[in-house]
Formats: structure tokens, sequence, C-alpha cells
């Protein structure tokens, strides 16, 4: 854990839930108290607990700088990065410390992202394109073209939004938030080929229709990327697609 | 026994690429200790070199000239031709990753955008603002993942299966069940990244522990030029995140505690912007001098670079210094200090990522190639993965195209029961014994700070010794949490640390052993450079006794070795 300089420990409760499918019949809570100086975030709290208190609590975590989207978990109730949140930053001194909803648990706050990259396959996640059009250097994409992209492209897959959605705690099958905001930026892309037509795959109560647009995801994303604008913006770009298709107003190559 | 044709051990850009190179044509599978894009790569921020000449200022811009610039930057140690062929590769693989779908910044052309770097003549740095290492490997991964390359993930490779010289397969824990698998594979691309977390001030992710490295050289593979290590200028006080050189690239200032821009007496003409080795030692300088804050950092100031340009340019620069530093940057200059960043040394392999071990390859931050010698310059590492993750991946098709034998199941056999062996008796230590965190803190700090900016004889060798005391009490460290194998971070803990210990006698005695002065190694006792003894590459082989050193000519064929100067 880094030393902060010029500042003295708080004391934390940390509540952290525990569960091993191997021995556990069911999920409990340890407690540890420990002080940390000021600037401590959740992250290195945790591998501290981890170090000199109980080496068997599992958790994820790698580039300890908000972008490799492992550390997602609740604490205190809300989908963050462990690694972005500060101790201060929380109200009070007791941390409660649980896995991502929605998903099955591994051990402790490691869940099986299995669904979550099933859903972001079943989206087509790359670049679409004509493999005779490649040009010999590169694409040509106005900086505009790429501001475009900008608020989606920083999306890190760590599933904050999928484990905060309400509709994926009934609807198991949906694709949830990131996905879609994925398809979204491939289908916001100058480049892409993939054109609207691609909606019809995602045209189901298990695709663009399953969101009741209750905004969790946006209130959960660490990158500020807004999902359910994603989800609507589709929508509406796959209703002027039937629209069109249905009154023979596609070009040959929309079809 | 499962067995495939390819085996890729790591996700990071280096094995993806290799991946996405052989997968269509040879069975293929990539073993991963973290899901691919949690990969170190994630994180890499200012850019990729090549000499695309895009950019006003850039026109006259060569692959030439920017090996000529790479094999400056390296003091002279990088061997020549392998870095003519990296700097040759490098607009395609731009492109490349560009008709992948990389949102590279752009010129008003609608061409890829370039930025100035440390140590090059020209602005050839491509760059997705100041988060390409996320945009590249998000973009390589969507490839894979439209190739349907196949990923193990969250494995941990434990040992390389090798007898007389050739690869057989690798032996693994799957995280999820702690269940240990042995692959057969008549190829092995090892992908694994570097070591940073062995020093305590490291810009590097938590999960950069070189155990790819280790694997090598237990497997007897030489391993070169580990005493060279590259200590990023500037990173985040307190945590040492890094702020990406493309900070002092858009046009940032570095200032001691006097308010001057002191890369005035260091390098007059490159300032802010000569190689890192040297903005390093300056800075380390300032501070021990005096000249710090605190005694601990400088400042990196880019207040007058303004808003706009901060927020379009370095959004991720910025969003850091805030999150965790509580700064921002457009109204408060950021304090910085040196950490450690990246490996020079590595697996030796040729340039075609090839090792001494037949079937065994190497690619990315884990090999020495060696094209980046005494000290790499920013932008080449994201080069360096692609470029020779490709090539490896080419020579493997080659290798197995000429009819490459099946591996032996009685050697993975053994191999098996070697570690399934270790691990129980791990499991049967005294759970009240020495844990690794202890060892961990402590081999840490020896390193950062007795082999660290700058060196010298009498600390190296405590530095050794400690290093030696270290791997004794290493034997009898235990587990606090016997219980069970699932997902068990101490069990991680112990397995991961023995390569670290490894790695760390390497880069000492490696550094106790070379008398001079040449890019990222500094003796303050011998503060020349010294090119008729010492412009050689350092090569350990593993021996019982600890590393064996022997030293071997460096390929010089354009560029005669001259002093360096910014
Ligand atoms: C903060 C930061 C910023 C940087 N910015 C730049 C930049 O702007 N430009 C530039 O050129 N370079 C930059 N670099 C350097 C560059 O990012 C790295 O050198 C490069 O990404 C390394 O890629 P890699 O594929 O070799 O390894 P990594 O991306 O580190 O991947 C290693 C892989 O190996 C796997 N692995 C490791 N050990 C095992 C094992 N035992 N079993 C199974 N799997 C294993 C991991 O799971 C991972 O998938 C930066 C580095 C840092 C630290």
């Amino acid at each position: 854990m880094s030393q902060k300089n010029g500042n003295t420990d708080n004391q934390y409760t940390f509540k952290i839930f525990r569960f091993n499918p191997d021995v556990d019949r069911e999920p409990y809570y340890d407690t540890f108290i420990s002080g940390f100086p000021r600037g401590t975030t959740v992250l290195e709290a945790l591998l501290h607990i981890q170090e000199t208190m109980d080496d068997s609590i599992a958790f994820r975590f790698s580039c300890r700088s908000a972008v490799c989207g492992s550390c997602g978990m609740l604490v205190n109730g809300a989908p963050v990065l462990a690694c972005r949140t500060q101790l201060m930053a929380l109200t009070g001194d007791q941390v409660l410390i649980e896995p991502l909803p929605n998903m099955d648990i591994i051990k402790d706050m490691v869940v099986d992202m299995k669904p979550f990259w099933d859903a972001y396959l079943r989206v087509e996640p790359w670049l679409h394109v004509n493999e005779e059009d490649t040009p010999e250097k590169e694409y040509l994409q106005s900086p505009d073209e790429v501001r475009k992209l900008d608020p989606y492209i920083n999306c890190i897959l760590c599933a904050c939004c999928y484990g905060s959605c309400p509709v994926l705690g009934f609807e198991e099958n949906y694709l949830g938030p990131a996905a879609i905001a994925k398809l979204f930026r491939f289908m916001s892309d100058s480049r892409d080929r993939r054109g609207a037509k691609f909606l019809e795959k995602v045209n189901s109560p298990q695709g663009l229709w399953a969101c009741h647009t209750i905004f969790r995801c946006i209130d959960a994303c660490p990158k500020d990327i807004r999902p359910t604008d994603t989800i609507e913006a589709l929508r509406r770009k796959l209703v002027v697609y039937r629209f069109k298709k249905f009154f023979h107003l596609l070009k040959q190559d929309q079809k | 026994m499962i067995s495939h044709d390819v085996l890729v051990i790591g996700a990071g850009l280096a094995g993806l690429r290799a991946a996405v190179g052989v997968s269509q044509k040879y069975d293929t599978a990539v073993l991963t200790k973290v899901h691919p894009v949690r990969s170190h790569s994630v994180a890499a921020q200012g850019g990729m070199n090549a000499a695309l000449a895009n950019v006003e200022g850039s026109k006259d811009d060569t692959t030439e000239k920017h090996a000529f610039d790479t094999v400056k930057g390296s003091d002279y140690l990088a061997d020549q031709p392998a870095v003519k062929v990296m700097c040759e590769e490098a607009p395609g693989l731009v492109y490349e990753l560009e008709h992948f779908g990389c949102p590279w910044s752009r010129l008003e052309d609608g061409r890829i955008a370039q930025r100035p770097f440390g140590g090059a003549g020209y602005p050839r740095c491509c760059y997705a603002s100041d988060r390409t290492g996320h945009m590249a490997l998000h973009t390589l991964y969507e490839k894979a993942v439209e190739l349907g390359v196949r990923f193990l993930e969250e494995w941990f490779v434990l040992s390389l299966a090798v007898e007389n010289d050739r690869i057989h397969g690798v032996v693994a824990m799957e995280l999820a069940t702690g269940k240990v698998e042995v692959f057969g594979a008549k190829t092995v691309v090892l992908a694994t990244g570097g070591y940073g977390r062995i020093f305590s001030r490291s810009s590097n992710a938590l999960i950069n522990t070189g155990s790819g490295i280790a694997l090598a050289y237990e497997a007897g593979v030489p391993i070169e030029d580990m005493e060279f290590v590259q200590f990023h200028p500037t990173t985040l006080y307190g945590t040492n995140i890094l702020m990406s050189e493309g900070a002092r690239g858009e046009g940032g200032y570095l200032v001691n505690n006097r308010g001057e821009r002191f890369m005035e007496k260091y390098a007059s003409s490159a300032m802010e912007l000569a190689p890192r080795d040297i903005v390093a030692r300056s800075i380390q300088t300032e501070i021990n001098e005096g000249r710090g804050f605190n005694d601990e950092y400088v400042h990196l100031d880019l207040r007058h670079l303004g808003r706009e340009k901060i927020v379009e340019r370095l959004p991720g620069i910025r969003e850091i210094a805030i999150d965790f530093a509580g700064i921002e940057p457009i109204d408060e200059p950021i304090p910085v200090q040196p950490g450690q960043h990246y490996s020079m040394g590595g697996i030796a392999t040729d340039v075609k990522g090839a090792t001494n071990v037949k079937g065994l390859f190497a690619a990315g931050e884990c090999a020495c190639v060696s094209v980046h010698g005494a000290n790499r310059l920013g932008g080449n590492s994201l080069l360096d993965t692609t470029v020779f993750g490709k090539l490896a991946g080419e020579a493997v098709k080659e290798y197995l195209d000429s009819g490459a034998e099946s591996p032996d199941a009685k050697i993975l056999h053994s191999a098996f029961k070697r570690q399934e062996k270790s691990i129980q008796e791990i499991f049967s230590r005294e759970s009240k014994g020495e844990t690794p965190g202890g060892i961990l803190t402590e081999m840490r700090e020896t390193v950062f700070h007795k082999c660290g900016v700058f060196r010298e004889k009498n600390t190296l060798e405590e530095a050794y010794s400690k290093i030696r005391e270290l791997q004794e009490r290493y034997c009898k460290v235990a587990i606090q949490n016997i219980t069970t194998r699932r997902y068990n971070p101490g069990l991680m803990n112990v397995l991961e640390l023995k390569g670290m210990l490894e790695m760390a006698e390497l880069i000492v005695a490696g550094a106790i052993a070379r008398e001079e002065c040449r890019g990222a190694h500094w003796r303050t006792d011998f503060p020349v450079r010294d090119d008729k003894n010492w412009l050689k590459h350092t090569m350990a082989v593993c021996s019982q006794d600890g590393p064996v050193f022997r030293y071997t000519d460096v390929e010089i064929t354009d560029y005669e070795p001259k002093e360096r100067q910014y």
C-alpha cells in the first residue's frame, strides 16, 4: 500500500462477503478492522487485509488505475471499481464489500463473468468491413468522426453496469448495457459496414427491447458512458429501418 | 491429455497478435492468468511509433531515421538488424490495427495523427488520445474473437515441459478451481510481459511479476540484459501510476522547487523530451540535491497548455491525476517521481522470436530480441509487442509447416507430477509460518533503493545478499488458508514469489557484473560507458548455485557507437 504523507490513520470496519461453494452452504460476512492513511483506495485496503489478515479473500485486480476493468464490486451497495474508490469518499467508517450481482459466484467477490462475455459476443464486437475495400494505408476518418466514438470507446468492460441492471435480475438472457453500448460504438464508426439491418439480430425481448430505462447503468459506469442513451438510439434506428423496409424504401445494399 | 499445435501464454498485445496470426492455420489455444483485456497492455498511454510521415514536421521521416533514433536511444546496445526489422514493419502494423478498428486520433485530413516523443527526431508516435494501449488491446481482442481464437482465461502457467532442448507443453493451474493440468504442445509462445512489481515503485499493473521470464529461465533458456531496467521519469507521487511521456510530448514542463525548468542543465536541446534514462536521472539528481519537493518529487506542469489541449489530448492523465492525487492539472502542477517502468531485458530470442529451445518462442516485453538495448524509447514497446508477436506467429507456422514432432506424454506426465507435488508440499507446510507479504515488501524496497536509478558496488552487493537471504526464507513460506484450492490468492502469491526472487537476483547480479554506465544502467562508481569491455549482451543461465553469466557480441551493422547527446 502506498504511503501518503502528513496524515494520521483512520479506523475502518470492513464487512466482507465470503462464499466458497466448495465448503460453504451459504454466504456469510467476515469483519476486519484496520487503520488506513488518507488517500487509501478500497483496493489498497483489501490487498492490505488480504496480505496481513486473511490471504484467502478472493477478488480480482490488475492495473490499479481504473483502465483494466478487473475490480468491479459492490462497495456499500454501489457498483464501483475498488481501485478508484477512496475510503475517504465513503460516508462513515463502515465498508461493506460484496460481489457484483447478476452473476454466479466463483468465490467471494470473484464472479463468473461468462454470461457477460457471451452477451458481448452476441453483438459481434468487431469492425465489420468489406475486405476488398481495405485501403493500402489507413481508412480516412475525420477528427469529428472519432470524437463521435469517444464517449463509447472508453468502456473497460468492467461489468459494473451489468451488475447494476435490474432487468438482468429476472431476464438472464438479456444482452445488458455494455454489449449494447459496444454495438452502438461500432455502428457509429464511419468505417463499419454492418448497416442497420444488423439490428435484426438484436431485435428481441432479450435484445434491444428488454431495457426498462431505469438508468442504473448510467450511474454505475465508472467511465461516464451512457448505455441507456445507446439503447434508445439503436431502438430508434431499428424502428426507422423496419419502417423503410416495410415501405420498400431501402436501397439494395441496405437490405 | 489436452494437446494443441500452438499454445500462446499471455494475452496482452504480443500474445494476441501471435494468436491472431497462427490460429487460422493451426490448432491454437491462449492461456492467460487474467482475462485478455485485463492484461497490462491496456494501461499503455502515449502511443506507438511508426515513420508514417503524416504530420507537418515529419514529412521527411523514414524507417531508417526511426532505426537510428532507436539505436542511439539504446546506447548502442540494441542489435541493429533487429531494430531495422522492427522499424520497417512499424507502419504496416499501425495500419493493420487501424483496419481492425483501432480508433487512432486523426489529423484534419483524416489520416492518423502523430505526436513528438522522447528521443525521436520527428513526431512519429501514433496515438489514440492518451489511451493507446486500451484502444489497441481491445481492438486486437476484438479481432481475435472475430477469428474464434480459443482462450483459456485465468489459467496460470506453472512450468514448461522441456527435455533435450525441445518443448513438449506446459503445466498450468486453473485459478477458479485450483486444478493442475498438463497441456501438450508442439510449440509454445511466451508473451507474459514484464516484471515491474519486483520494484516498490512501479508504473506497472499489480499482476506484472515476470513469471514467464522465470519459466524460461528455469527451463534453461538464457535470459538477456536483465540489468537494464527502465525507470520512467514521471510517475505520480504516491501511487506511481504513469503520467505518460505524451504529457511532455504535448509540451509539459518539468520544474523543480525553485521554479526552474531544470532539463536545461542536462539536455539543453531536447529538454523534457530527452530519452527516459536521462530525464529520470535528472529528476533524481534534482531530488537528491534538495531541489525537489519534500525530497520526494518534482512538478510536471501542464497548466500553460490550457484546458482545451489537456481535455482533448490528455484526458486519461487528467482523470488519473484527479482520481488518484486529487489534483486538477488544468490548475495545478502534478507531483512526479521516477518509478520502474519497463523491462529491457528478458528471454533471449532471435529476430523471429525463437529461443534456444526448439518449438519455444517469446515475444513482447518478456522477450529480449534485442531492440531496446540499454534504454527503450517511448512508443517503441507497443510496436515491439505487435511486430514480434506477428513475427513469432510466422515463425511458429514455418516450424509447424516443416513437420514438428508431437509432444511426449511421458515427459508431460512427469512435469505434471512435479508441479502437483510441489503444490501439495506448499499446502502441507505449517500454516503459521511466514507468509509471502514480508518477503515481497523487503524484496521490493531492496531492489528499488539499491538497484534503482543510480547504482554502486556496495549497495548492489548488499542487495544481492538480501535477495539470497529472502530466497532461503522463501523455502518455508506458507499460506494461511489451507482449506481450499479454489481461487486461492495466498497460493498464487507463494507461487509467483519464487520467480520474482529469481528475476531480482538476475537483475542485481547482472548490475554488479557490469562495471560501466550504459543507458538505464548507471554505476556511480564506473561513471562512463566502456565500449571496449562492455559493448556486450549479458546472458544469464540457470544453474544449481544461481545464475551463470556469459557475454555475447552486439550486432552492429549500420551505426557505429558514438557518445549520446541530446
Ligand atoms: C503505464 C504504462 C504505460 C505504457 N505506455 C506505453 C506507450 O505509450 N507506448 C509504448 O510503446 N509502450 C508503453 N508501455 C509499455 C507497454 O505497454 C508494455 O511493454 C506492453 O504492453 C507489454 O505487452 P505484452 O503483450 O508483452 O505483455 P502484457 O500486456 O503485460 O501481457 C502479459 C500477459 O501474460 C499473461 N501472463 C503472465 N504470466 C502468466 C503465466 N504465468 N501464466 C499465464 N499467463 C500469464 C497475463 O495474463 C497477460 O495476459 C507502457 C507501460 C506502462 C506500465
